[in-house]
């Protein structure tokens, strides 16, 4: 394999019907368009607005979730600084307080955000970001796997549910269910998204971007006759070519269009900007999903920094990015940011901790009534622990979640119903949280 | 069998090779054939009696890591690194000369997981011990470790050498024996910070309780989730397992830090101790080290059982009662039946295999045995009822075409790219073998562009790759999949100098593959130029499932 530069080589892949001379300057805006031509005599390419015209009014109020895998640590994320017990349960890992020289960055006199998310700051002073404490599932589970599973097929303690939660709002929606109605970033679709509905997925990084031979209209053709039936495989081929069809498409008209000469961003903040950009082009998208991993820490944790500030500071940055990119669409959008469970109160033998209860979960976006912690905080006291080592769990994942479906996306009682199965009754801990 | 068509006959033979074996080579499906079914299923249960072709043999023995014990791999590849950094760090000005030689000697250590993963292809490939290999991959899966994590991106390989490979089929206690002593499991999961609180050995990181290990021994290893196993199991299986681990970093025994910790002060002398316990210098080659200092010795109960107080003799005594568990049987048969039978394996099947392996005492073999020769197992219906994994997908697409293969990276890559990197996988939970796992729109596309690829003999399988190979070639294993394979996937272009093989020729792999293609394969096939029927062939819903 000899090492070519990527760019050179995008600009010569698939012209294999193009002359020799030209084959070094075609762009592939260029072959996207050719792509287009050429296959109209098979499948028409979709506007975008064809789409758009179709869906009904207030359609284009949007949700992203972002899903923190591996279980943040929510006690160092907003901290209880108003907490002796805090301090006494995390010797090294304790986040200082407040003070001139840094330490964690006070919200209400009794929370306290870590110093890493300092570039949020400025959407907390705004009331567009909240925080809801004390929050997770009901479901004890301390193992990964199950937790994130109950977490996304939203019913915890039910094993059997095929589908996610986010998928079952997304057939809950109104008007026609576009392949592009969900964009997920990640390298598979993931449980959450899993489901009747169709799903677009584009990979992490620059690698979205990329055209594959399937964009050839002759083989693109050749593979469509194998895949004509109503199975399973064939339904999902068809939803891999579509929803291909069309991100291409807008994205190549956004990134040239919105960048304009400056450099990419990088890591997390690249695929926000990705995933902000093509919902501001493409109003069909409305719902998004992307995931980040890195917050299992069981060892070494850090405190103010060290290794969670490592992966605390690239989320924010990568959250305001996405609230930039966003637009005046931001108005529009609630963020929500959550994890399958907190971590320990007390900090383990290794300088981090091990898997706990209650968690954070962050709430953003024009939509939301910002500036607070919202929940029941339990305190840290043992005798207010769950099982006298994890921070309790007085608000039900769900509650906020449906409070961003129920007002923000409108969605009925019944849909709600639909979309989180025997929901217990409201706590009433985030009522208000978000605006109609 | 001389009552069921030829026809019929053929098709059960591609479901055995689908299913004992990563799909067919051109000419297996004849020589299963003429084996009949019940013969091939004992010889392939029976991997000891299948000889190895010598140019495999060869080849696997010029993968000098891999039978390398982790003490020496340690001493090899890891130490270098050690010691460049630590150099480097003395030099505080940034010596470059000094931070160049940290990077190449990272560079060489690459070459431990590269052998492991290409090894591991190349007898998925090649092999002829077909089950042996499926099981491997199954049991590594189950017994799941990342080569991403620190040391084990030297000691995986010498993971599924030693703890897997040689105890694919025979009792799982020994199986889970040999993962629960094994450096590279130890380490993955922690167990080996895991300390008993107060003990004499009790002293810097290793001061406390890790549940991480025994929490997942239970949940994914031996009883499954709804095991009937109880937070106070996991605490009680946590104190057993204190002190099991791997040889004490050096420096830390001879501790002078018997200091009252002093805000600051505490901090720095973490930081201090958190650099020497990088050091690692063991004294047993295997890596394994029981430090009766960190022991809990108290009697404790664990699943109703009461064990009595005693030092290593407990761990043992606690695996005996998780590997011969009706719920480990259960868990275990359906997880083999879910891979070999259907996403939702038979229920009465299920339950079948778990009775055998309890009045086996937990033989696999038999436990295989019992599903091999079930009617459920042999159901045309479970025919071609299972979507393959990323890794089956590509390793039955290299077997199907007969390509030979000199340069692995297209493959290892492409299963990056869907997801499946080989030993790639963060979570203890291993890798689906799940339909719902797999199939999505994204990676039915990059299924298609790997099967146009090589189809058309764009991919370079059959070059050696020419550069820089000697000091460990590009990482194996990443955080992200590698962008060019997907450009060498996608690369369409015909410039000068650009590798090819020779396209492999469609007739032989449908002939490989039995014939066994549905008529709208076959419309689409003819349907289509000449130059796009490997690319169909491999591309085909047909192909897609096994």
């Amino acid at each position: 394999m000899d090492p070519i530069d990527e760019r050179d080589l995008a600009k010569i892949i698939n012209c294999a019907d193009c002359s020799p001379q030209r084959k070094e300057t075609l762009s592939r805006r260029a072959f996207i368009r050719r792509t287009a031509l050429l296959s109209a005599s098979g499948i028409v390419l979709l506007s975008p607005h064809a789409w758009a015209a179709r869906t009904l009014a207030g359609s284009k109020r949007r949700v992203i979730v972002v899903f923190l895998r591996g279980a943040v640590d929510g006690l160092n994320v907003v901290i209880p600084h108003g907490e002796s017990a805090y301090y006494d349960a995390r010797p090294t890992i304790a986040i200082e307080r407040a003070s001139a020289n840094g330490g964690a960055i006070d919200l209400d006199g009794y929370f306290a955000l870590h110093p890493a998310l300092a570039p949020l700051h400025d959407a907390w002073r705004d009331r567009t970001l909240a925080f809801v404490h004390a929050c997770g599932s009901p479901d004890p589970t301390r193992s990964h796997f199950d937790a994130q599973d109950f977490m996304e097929s939203g019913t915890p303690g039910v094993k059997s549910t095929q589908d996610g939660w986010l998928n079952r709002t997304l057939a809950s929606m109104p008007g026609a269910h576009p392949p592009t109605e969900a964009l997920s970033l990640g390298p598979t679709v993931p449980r959450i998204l899993k489901g009747a509905q169709p799903v677009a997925n584009l990979p992490l990084g620059r690698a979205a971007e990329r055209p594959m031979p399937l964009d050839r209209p002759v083989i693109d053709q050749a593979f469509d006759r194998l895949y004509t039936g109503n199975d399973a495989l064939s339904r999902v081929y068809r939803e891999g070519r579509d929803s291909r069809r069309r991100l291409m498409n807008e994205l190549d008209k956004d990134m040239t269009e919105a960048n304009a000469g400056a450099p990419s961003p990088k890591g997390f903040s690249e695929d926000t900007s990705r995933m902000a950009q093509l919902m501001r082009s493409d109003a069909t998208i409305r719902v998004g999903f992307m995931a980040l991993g890195g917050w299992d820490t069981h060892i070494n944790q850090g405190a103010s920094n060290g290794q969670l500030a490592n992966h605390l500071r690239p989320l924010a940055n990568g959250l305001v990015n996405l609230q930039h990119a966003l637009g005046p669409a931001y108005q529009e959008t609630v963020i929500i940011v959550v994890s399958e469970f907190g971590r320990m109160v007390h900090e383990n033998g290794n300088g981090g901790t091990d898997h706990g209860h209650g968690n954070v979960m962050w709430l953003m976006g024009g939509p939301v009534h910002g500036g607070k912690v919202y929940g029941n905080w339990p305190g840290l006291q043992t005798a207010k622990l769950y099982q006298e080592r994890d921070l309790a769990v007085t608000t039900d994942f769900r509650e906020p979640i449906t409070a961003v479906l129920k007002t923000h996306m409108r969605l009925t009682d019944a849909q709600i119903e639909r979309v989180f199965p025997g929901l217990p009754a409201p706590s009433g801990n985030v009522s208000g949280v978000v605006t109609a | 069998m001389d009552d069921i068509s030829d026809a019929s006959r053929r098709h059960q033979t591609l479901h055995l090779l689908n299913r004992l074996a990563f799909g067919p080579r051109p000419g297996d499906v004849e020589r299963v054939n003429a084996l009949g079914p019940d013969k091939y299923i004992r010889e392939q249960l029976h991997p000891e009696s299948i000889p190895i072709p010598p140019n495999l043999t060869s080849r696997i023995d010029d993968f000098r890591t891999l039978t390398m014990s982790p003490v020496a791999l340690f001493a090899e590849y890891e130490r270098p690194i050690r010691d460049a950094a630590k150099s480097a760090r003395a030099q505080a000005d940034g010596n470059i000369e000094l931070r160049d030689a940290t990077r190449d000697a990272r560079m060489h250590a690459r070459i431990v997981m590269r052998e492991a993963v290409e090894a591991r292809l190349m007898r998925a490939i090649y092999g002829t011990r077909q089950l042996q290999e499926v099981m491997t991959a199954f049991w590594f899966n189950h017994f799941n470790v990342f080569a991403g994590k620190g040391l084990d991106s030297v000691w995986t390989g010498s993971f599924e050498e030693e703890a897997i490979r040689p105890h694919t089929m025979g009792k799982f206690r020994t199986l889970l024996g040999a993962t629960a002593r094994h450096p590279a499991m130890l380490f993955y999961l922690d167990n080996w910070l895991n300390t008993a609180p107060g003990s004499p050995g009790a002293r810097g990181r290793f001061e406390g309780i890790n549940e991480n290990y025994a929490r997942e021994l239970m949940e994914l290893h031996t009883l499954g989730v709804n095991g009937g196993y109880s937070q106070q199991d996991v605490i009680a299986l946590a104190h057993i397992l204190t002190g099991w681990g791997i040889p004490r970093p050096r420096d830390e025994n001879e501790s002078s830090e018997s200091m009252p910790p002093v805000e600051g002060q505490r901090q720095r002398l973490m930081r201090r101790m958190r650099r020497r316990a990088r050091q690692f210098e063991p004294a047993d080659p295997s890596g394994f080290y029981f430090d009766s200092q960190r022991h809990d010795f108290s009697a404790k109960t664990f699943l109703n059982h009461g064990i009595p107080g005693g030092g290593a003799a407990q761990v043992e005594q606690a695996l005996d009662i998780l590997a011969l568990h009706p719920s480990t049987a259960s868990h275990l048969s359906f997880q083999l039946a879910q891979y070999f039978v259907a996403d939702d394996p038979p229920e009465p099947l299920v339950t079948k295999m778990a009775q055998k392996y309890l009045a086996t005492g937990g033989d696999i073999r038999a436990v295989l045995e019992t599903m091999f020769l079930s009617a459920e197992f042999r159901d045309p219906a479970n025919y071609g009822a299972k979507f393959k994994t990323p890794y089956e997908y590509v390793i039955s697409s290299a077997r199907a075409t007969g390509v030979t293969i000199n340069n692995y990276r297209p493959l290892y890559g492409t299963m990056q790219l869907l997801g499946m990197p080989t030993y790639g996988c963060l979570t203890p939970n291993g890798y689906a073998s799940t339909q719902d796992a797999w199939l999505n729109p994204d990676s039915m596309m990059i299924r298609l562009s790997f099967a146009t690829a090589i189809g058309s003999g764009r991919l370079p399988l059959d070059h050696q790759p020419d550069d820089d190979e000697a000091n460990g070639g590009p990482p194996v294993v990443t955080k992200n999949p590698n962008r060019k394979i997907k450009l060498l996937m996608n690369d369409d272009s015909d410039r000068p100098g650009r590798q090819r093989m020779t396209p492999p020729d469609p007739n032989t792999v449908a002939a490989a593959l039995g014939g066994y293609f549905s008529k709208s394969t076959t419309d689409a096939i003819s349907a289509a130029p000449a130059q796009l029927s490997t690319a169909l062939l491999l591309g085909s819903p047909d192909f897609m499932k096994r």
